[in-house]
């Protein structure tokens, strides 16, 4: 898939919470063929502390507005600079990135026609902590589209950590896990009822140890499962070997052969 | 327009600017950037004689200006390259130079010999800023007798142009520059990264993996600039800059202290297209300051 470095304009920044925006972008040409699970690197202007860019994965798509949408959790200098965008601004961006999820064994890539018969899988499941929300919302979207029934289930410390529920709701079940309990059930993702129901395939985006947790859970219950992992980066395009992580092939770069893993070649 | 085209020994470049190993992979991940036969060359990878898989994660921290990498070699090995990577670079239009590394002059000899075989790879890079695994992990580039020996075991097993790549952590380095002239070198490079750290307050711990890294980008310009004066006057052969360029500006400031050509680096990481701009730029200042030929600069300070 091409790659490009475009100068997007920001349409709007919109607060999802004390820690979140949500920056839709747009572009005078139509914009780059994206696949869920791929990622920008977003060059940050006007921090004299930061020097790379910062990786932000694709949360959604809208080709009738020709709008990429990256959620950005403000955890640090370079992401506080760019909650300050505003409609107007420019942001240049690298991308598409990485290698996407995929929709059944055997790697067939989402951008694949789905040619008919029996679908691999019926039942997908997506799970989401935190931040790691953002790209299931192309993901589902996408899964939606091609005639699959996603569920979701996102977990987050409390209420105001689980967000675009509107969004999710628009294209699957949503099942939500809070820690305190101010929304959905109490406890962390792994403990919700829904996993009683047998799902397909999972795929997972968020902290590790939730991921860790998830794939764990699918391995006992046989149950191919992707990862979205997040490693710090320098090139993004798997030229520098910063962002490796260790997998049963040895050390792959999150940004290149990444950062969406199967979780067996993980070595968690 | 102005002409560009510089010599390394034997060696011939379309302009000065290149690509600094370990930031550009093998060019192809750029490819869609910018047109890789725009080049003077680019210098892949750093290649040892056994597979290595370098250090482990976290590798990398961002500094103000800059970033520390530990990467540490990670690379397929020789035999790797020259069955599988060699013939995907062999047929691009610009000068592809392997850069290597080894842990003894037995090991960086044996890896170039087998270089010395691929017909389109013109010239090597040798990384002397590696670890002399015999000497107390003491990088051979920053003594004159452990470079002397890794450049001198190199000389007799490569035939074609050989660069190599000095170390800044060093106290003279016009020193070290005239002893790898002295057993052969074809051309010095410099500077290789100066060696930082970082430590996160909230953890109490050393960010990267191996406690030191290799800081690199604008940060180290100044440093690497003054290198580069100090050692085109003191060596014959000629100098190849690299430390921070981001700009033709920059460049221009390298090549007006006496580099002949320059590396980019980490900048790519921040503007993938960068290369081409400098190449562009330089020759934009070039034709504005009615200067016909490169060569009008290079070396032109003092």
């Amino acid at each position: 898939m091409k790659k490009f470095i475009l100068d997007l304009t920001v349409t709007s920044v919109e607060r999802l919470s004390e820690k979140h925006v949500l920056i839709r972008l747009t572009d005078a040409q139509p914009l780059p063929e994206m696949l869920p699970g791929q990622f920008v690197e977003v060059r940050v202007d006007g921090s004299p502390v930061t020097f790379l860019r910062r990786p932000i994965s694709i949360n959604f798509v809208d080709r009738t507005k020709n709008e990429l949408w990256l959620m950005v959790a403000m955890i640090g200098e370079g992401t506080r600079q760019l909650g300050r965008l505003q409609a107007g601004d420019k942001l240049n961006c690298v991308l598409p990135l990485g290698n996407g999820f995929t929709i059944q064994s055997g790697g067939t890539a989402l951008r694949e026609p789905f040619q008919g018969g029996k679908p691999a899988l019926n039942k997908p499941l997506l799970v989401g902590g935190g931040v790691g929300m953002a790209p299931l919302l192309f993901l589902g979207e996408r899964l939606k589209e091609m005639g699959f029934e996603p569920t979701f289930l996102l977990g987050g410390r409390t209420k105001t950590d689980i967000l675009e529920l509107d969004l999710f709701n628009r294209y699957g079940c949503v099942c939500v896990t809070t820690e305190d309990g101010t929304m959905g059930e109490q406890g962390f993702v792994t403990n919700h009822s829904v996993l009683v129901e047998s799902f397909d395939k999972i795929y997972t985006c968020g902290p590790k140890p939730m991921m860790v947790a998830v794939a764990r859970y699918a391995k006992e219950k046989s149950i191919e499962c992707e990862a979205s992992l997040e490693n710090l980066m320098a090139c993004g395009l798997g030229a520098c070997l910063c962002c490796v992580e260790k997998t049963t092939e040895g050390n792959l770069c999150v940004c290149k052969e990444g950062p969406v893993f199967n979780t067996q070649r993980l070595l968690w | 327009m102005a002409d560009l085209r510089v010599n390394i020994g034997a060696l011939a470049l379309k302009n000065p600017v290149m690509t600094a190993s370990g930031t550009f992979g093998y060019g192809l991940e750029f490819q869609d950037f910018i047109p890789l036969d725009g080049l003077g060359g680019i210098i892949v990878k750093g290649t040892t004689l056994k597979p290595r898989e370098g250090n482990d994660y976290p590798r990398m921290a961002e500094t103000a200006s800059g970033m520390l990498n530990c990467v540490g070699l990670q690379n397929k090995g020789v035999d790797y390259f020259c069955e599988h990577i060699y013939p995907q670079i062999k047929d691009i239009d610009t000068n592809m130079i392997v850069n290597v590394s080894g842990s003894s002059p037995e090991d960086y000899a044996e890896c170039a010999a087998r270089i010395n075989e691929l017909e389109n790879i013109p010239a090597i890079e040798l990384n002397i800023s590696c670890p002399n695994v015999k000497d107390g992990g003491m990088a051979f580039g920053v003594t004159c007798q452990g470079a002397s020996s890794v450049v001198k075991a190199v000389r007799q097993a490569y035939k074609k142009t050989l660069i190599v790549k000095l170390s800044p952590n060093v106290t003279d380095i016009a020193a070290i520059a005239r002893a790898v002239e002295a057993e052969g070198a074809d051309s010095v490079s410099l500077i290789n990264t100066l060696m930082g750290m970082a430590i996160d307050i909230e953890r109490r711990k050393k960010v990267l993996s191996i406690g030191t890294g290799g800081l690199s980008g604008p940060a180290v310009k100044p440093v690497a600039l003054r290198m580069v004066y100090q050692v085109a006057k003191a060596v014959k052969i000629p100098v190849v800059g690299l430390g921070g360029i981001t700009t033709a500006r920059d460049a221009i400031e390298f090549l007006m202290a006496g580099a002949t050509a320059i590396e980019i680096g980490t900048a790519n990481f921040l503007d993938p297209a960068v290369t081409i701009k400098v190449r562009d730029g330089i020759n934009d200042w070039l034709d504005e300051h009615g200067c016909k030929d490169v060569h009008e600069i290079i070396g032109c300070l003092e």
